[in-house]
């Protein structure tokens, strides 16, 4: 099934015949410039079935076949100017491995983009490509529509995917030790990037991560109908058979300090990349009541904890018939997304402005819509209500219309007076962001720290503190996969580069 | 993994476990707690507080009671097995300075968590008072170990067949009302105790420390389940606490909240409870004990 109702076989099949038709074109000595290329229909992603899927945590998306794959490729005019590199993060060299996948060279597609990138088959996935690398494409713009830029998300996922599927993951090279030792905090995707990178230059890498398992946000927060975790395990592996050690159950800052880490233990280098921190709630009244949650508390029962299988794990999750969920971001929708597959049976997104300003990736939302997720657009809660017994049965919702622009150039939400009406629900997962996890920096003097309490570095990711760097959310404040890798990645730079001139 | 190197039946159904955990034996102090997940798979993230711990043998101690899916599997481990998981140590260990005297009121199983702190309290200098509650003479725990550290130690029971038939806020209003009045309480046990404590030395202005332990899932201060509610302003226990000033904790949002999966349990697990003369619905007793979840 996808969005056009066709199955992936059905796709697949359309995809072929159009690649045969064009390689004959190709054979006949015809010219295929952007003209040609701009008419080949988008390819468009095969999903589970809708209805079906609710009931399911395995994969919405599931990802196109070789010849759907090789029809998209087809599409990109490989632009001199590369406008979609600007577009990326961490600026993974886009027609160069659309190029190799036109000419059916799978391995070498994912080579160079894991010259850039360590996790494309997580990036494919999650990241917001119609704002980054798809929303300069030429194409998308020659056709007036940034959903119909070349997917290249979708290429990136496939490349990955094959390699993996296909046995043909090799690890990074390492080269000979050098005998010095670099402590990773946080085994998200900024900690795991600066171990690979850090790892290669032949250093001792030993990753710190807090929870049971690895993988951060991958493994706790981004559900397994988005990215299965055996796909994050699998890109852990690859860690480990790089020689990096990973501790689990480790918490930098209560099992041991930064400093300790570094003056007894004998680690040269530091890099913390420890995540988000506490969830933000509303500051309304009723939030303490049972039955409302954050969604960082929700995802991880329902992801890490397999909450979702209530045969045989142990950890409980609230099972609502009606649910609440605050907010307008990918979490948001994560959250609302997975209270349907515990079986709630009307699932709300309460949001305070539109669909414009949303800040959700494009597709997560289709798919939210496509399953049957509510959006109520411009409300917002003044006040959650509860029962005598302190359990939620509904919220005051007031409504809301859009004014002018604030300082991050959305319209911003105003209040209509009067508009105040009662929402029945059993449950409310809020879903506003986090504040900075204060544990790490409590613990660490002299490390500096922002208003916001995010660590506050210079361009190579360096604190405030010699030898120790930082990325990702605890730098940034809630952002994205991609951008932790980036910034892991220059933290790993810096790193390796220090480690050479001691 | 953490082998387990040691376990003692205290009571009915209470546990004292000894398990390898070095680096966590070395960090720990008094007031801290770990979490456990005995199986990485499919198991539950449970607080439980450190009753004492060795450095130089790289172990920590748990006490816990077994009321629930988690504690009752915990229960059924042997020496020589393991617990997959235990992190720590978690929380803010608790503030110990000289004060003068210090009144320990422990209630059930939260006798363990308070004996790490009696102890500090009374290795900084301070005459310490400590005061044990249970139900019933069975459920007492800890006489000994805490009799070492005590200037002068009272044993309560509900039913009077052990010690004073009394509630633990008796004798705590007594040394509150006495002249001079002790400089700081300590109080550690189930939700409804630390309220009535914190009631009880509230008229005497005597402050008044408690231990909360509320649903927790990764304990670091990333899910917010732990939240509680002080002086109107919400608070996360896993980063704020474990310790708060007893008269500003909400203590009846906190009961509520406890309860907030004791539907699924009492359907999943009902049969936990059949025969051991436990009140399904009475929150978890004291701070050693899990709350939230199946446990």
């Amino acid at each position: 099934m996808s969005a056009t109702g066709l199955t992936k076989d059905q796709l697949e099949e359309a995809a072929r015949v159009a690649l045969a038709d064009l390689g004959a074109k190709k054979a006949a000595g015809e010219k295929i410039g952007p003209r040609e290329r701009m008419a080949i229909p988008p390819q468009v992603m095969p999903t589970q079935d809708p209805i079906e899927r609710g009931h399911t945590v395995a994969e919405v998306a599931l990802g196109y076949g070789e010849a759907q794959a090789r029809l998209e490729a087809e599409r990109c005019l490989s632009c001199k100017n590369e406008p979609c590199v600007d577009g990326c993060p961490v600026r993974v060299p886009i027609r160069r491995f659309i190029t190799e996948i036109q000419k059916g060279d799978f391995k070498a597609a994912v080579d160079v983009i894991k010259e850039t990138n360590l996790l494309p088959s997580v990036c494919g996935r999650v990241c917001p490509q119609e704002k980054q690398c798809q929303a300069t494409c030429t194409v998308g713009k020659g056709l007036k529509d940034v959903d119909k830029a070349v997917a290249i998300g979708r290429l990136e996922r496939y490349v990955a995917d094959w390699e993996r599927e296909n046995g043909k993951v090799t690890p990074p090279e390492v080269k000979p030790a050098t005998g010095k030792k670099v402590a990773v905090i946080g085994c998200g995707p900024a900690g795991i990037t600066v171990a690979a990178d850090v790892a290669r230059e032949g250093h001792e890498v030993a990753i710190f991560e807090a929870f049971h398992k690895p993988g951060g946000v991958m493994v706790y927060g981004i559900p397994e109908f988005r990215l299965p975790k055996a796909i994050v395990q699998a890109e852990v592996d690859i860690l480990k058979k790089m020689g990096v050690q990973i501790h689990t159950n480790y918490l930098v800052g209560r099992t041991r300090t930064v400093r300790e880490l570094l003056e007894e233990d004998g680690f040269d280098a530091a890099f913390v990349g420890v995540g988000a921190g506490l969830p933000k709630f509303l500051g309304v009244p009723g939030e303490s009541l049972v039955g409302v949650f954050s969604a960082n508390e929700y995802l991880t029962r329902a992801n890490l904890m397999k909450a979702y299988d209530a045969e045989r794990a142990a950890t409980p999750i609230y099972r609502a018939k009606k649910v609440a969920v605050i907010g307008g971001g990918n979490v948001a929708m994560d959250a609302a997304r997975m209270a349907l597959r515990l079986g709630s049976q009307e699932v709300h997104i309460i949001y305070r402005r539109t669909r414009e300003e949303m800040p959700a990736r494009a597709e997560e939302v289709e798919h939210a819509i496509e399953e049957g997720i509510i959006f109520d657009y411009l409300r917002n809660p003044n006040r959650i209500l509860g029962d005598d017994k302190g359990r939620v049965i509904g919220m005051e919702v007031q409504k809301f219309e859009l004014g002018e622009p604030d300082a991050s150039g959305r319209r911003s939400p105003v209040a209509i007076k009067g508009s105040e009406f009662v929402f029945d629900c059993d449950s409310v997962i809020v879903a506003l962001g986090n504040e900075s996890n204060p544990l790490l920096v409590k613990t660490t003097q002299g490390l500096v720290v922002d208003k916001k309490g995010r660590i506050v570095v210079g361009e190579d990711q360096k604190t405030s503190l010699d030898s120790v760097y930082a990325g990702g959310d605890i730098v940034l404040g809630a952002a994205t996969v991609i951008l932790a890798m980036g910034e892991g990645r220059r933290a790993a730079d810096a790193i390796n580069k220090l480690l050479a001139e001691s | 993994m953490n082998k387990i190197l040691e376990k003692k039946l205290l009571s009915a159904d209470v546990y004292e476990m000894t398990v390898e955990a070095p680096l966590i034996a070395r960090a720990r102090k008094a007031g801290q707690f770990v979490i456990v997940q005995i199986d990485t798979d499919w198991g539950e993230r449970i607080p439980l507080t450190i009753a004492d711990a060795d450095e130089t043998k790289g172990t920590i101690t748990i006490v816990f009671q077994a009321v629930g899916a988690t504690t009752h599997r915990l229960a059924e481990k042997q020496v020589g097995e393991y617990v997959e998981n235990i992190l720590g140590p978690l929380g803010n260990p608790t503030h110990v300075e000289k004060v003068g005297t210090v009144v320990c009121v422990g209630g059930g199983i939260g006798v363990a968590p308070l004996h790490p702190i009696a102890k500090a309290m009374k290795a900084a200098g301070n005459k310490v008072i400590i005061i044990i509650g249970a139900r019933t003479k069975d459920l007492v725990i800890f006489e000994d170990r805490m009799r070492r550290i005590a200037d002068e130690l009272i044993v309560v029971t509900d039913d009077g067949s052990y010690g004073r038939k009394a509630l633990v806020t008796e004798p705590l209003k007594e040394f509150c009302s006495a002249d001079p009045k002790p400089q700081l309480a300590i109080a550690i046990g189930p939700p409804i105790m630390m309220k009535f404590c914190a009631e009880a030395t509230r008229p005497f202005a005597v402050p008044t420390v408690v231990s909360l332990n509320t649903i927790m899932i990764d304990g670091t201060g990333m899910c917010g389940g732990c939240r509680v509610t002080v002086d109107g302003q919400v608070k996360f226990v896993c980063v704020d606490g474990p310790e708060f000033d007893g008269h500003k904790v909400d203590f009846d949002n906190m009961m509520t909240r406890l309860r907030a999966y004791k539907a699924v349990e009492d359907e999943a697990h009902h049969i936990c409870h059949m025969g051991l003369g436990l009140d399904p619905h009475q929150p978890p007793a004291g701070a050693a004990t899990p709350a939230g979840g199946k446990k």
